[in-house]
């Protein structure tokens, strides 16, 4: 039987966001961890170690302990 | 308008599938808010802005965003590679870009020094040719070497943007007989002038050479009142360019009056 405290706390896993050591639940998907950033999904590109999940994928994109993400946006600049 | 009067006709700056209407391409950088931002760019004239690509500050994640500020339906907007010293994270920025914006367009940078910001034409060359192998429109940043803008047409990119002098440095075009030959050898490609502007003169300069347009941001950003300089840019942009197709006169060593020398009042002769 699985324990009770599964279901309430998820697996977390390490993962590097921009640089950033970051914990985050186990399995999310590219999309999950864009909505939890409280980021707006279409102003952002990421990229999971170093290859670009275009946006049409980033549902069904699943992290894994230990990826290195790169989320980028666009600001100011000439 | 004047732009309207039939003398003044123009045809638009054709870059891959863009046609522009204003040779002026305005940066959005180093504005005090993306208000003014905004507002400089309506107030130029532009149809082409440059944004750069940087990691989203997770720390203000909800915070204002310039790509609120930017009308889509008025601007074409231009990710640049900026900040980029080798090929590969140019190319991993266009791609990025690319995802966020939806567009073809890029404008490829990679520098050599952070402290010169000048291109690397290795690196421009190499990034150059794989991103046009992956179906992107590039302009490109390129220092004012004809023959590396000869290299870099051959590779199939857009548009070839020659700095008139260093990023941000406001020196103007220091070498106008380079983007002269330019023009000819790069033989219709659209020739941007891109970084260097340092006031309204230089873009009219620049403009009078013929190049088909200019790219500018510090100059208008960090001018005392950046909206009036943003008005000074496009009348000279818009200035230059009738001067180049109007033809001026050749430049000559001694005089030769307007008013005639015949029917003068009698007087002593020299």
């Amino acid at each position: 039987m699985m324990p009770a405290r599964a279901a309430e706390h998820p697996e977390s896993m390490k993962i590097r966001l921009n640089g950033e050591e970051r914990e985050v639940t186990e399995n999310l998907t590219v999309a999950e961890l864009v909505g939890e950033l409280g980021l707006s999904p279409r102003q952002v590109a990421v990229e999971v170690n170093r290859e670009l999940v275009p946006r049409s994928e980033r549902d069904t994109a699943r992290l894994s302990e230990g990826d290195e993400i790169e989320m980028v946006t666009l600001v100011g600049g000439g | 308008m004047t732009e309207a009067r039939e003398y003044l006709a123009d045809e638009p700056l054709i870059i891959g599938e863009l046609a522009l209407g204003s040779r002026l391409l305005v940066g959005t950088g180093k504005y005090e808010t993306f208000e003014q931002t905004a507002e400089a760019l309506a107030i130029s004239g532009t149809e082409c802005v440059t944004v750069a690509v940087r990691r989203v500050n997770l720390d203000a994640a909800k915070g204002p965003s310039l790509l609120d500020h930017i009308d889509r339906q008025r601007y074409h907007v231009l990710p640049n590679t900026a900040g980029c010293f080798d090929a590969e994270s140019a190319i991993r920025t266009a791609v990025l870009a690319r995802d966020v914006l939806d567009t073809r367009l890029v404008k490829l940078e990679v520098l050599g020094d952070e402290k010169t910001l000048l291109p690397d034409p290795v690196g421009t060359l190499e990034a150059a040719k794989e991103l046009v192998a992956q179906d992107f429109d590039v302009l490109v940043y390129c220092s004012d070497d004809p023959r590396m803008c000869v290299h870099l047409a051959e590779a199939g990119v857009k548009s070839v943007m020659p700095a008139g002098s260093p990023i941000g440095s406001g020196q103007g075009v220091l070498n106008p007989n380079a983007i002269r030959i330019i023009l000819e050898l790069v033989d219709g490609l659209p020739v941007i002038v891109d970084a260097g502007v340092g006031t309204a003169s230089d873009v009219c300069a620049a403009m009078e050479l013929g190049v088909g347009g200019v790219l500018l941001n510090t100059a208008v950003a960090n001018a005392t009142e950046p909206l009036r300089m943003a008005e000074a840019m496009k009348q000279a942009c818009f200035a230059g360019r009738q001067a180049y197709l109007a033809g001026r006169i050749p430049a000559k060593l001694y005089a030769n009056a307007s008013s005639p020398m015949e029917g003068r009042i009698a007087g002593a002769a020299r």
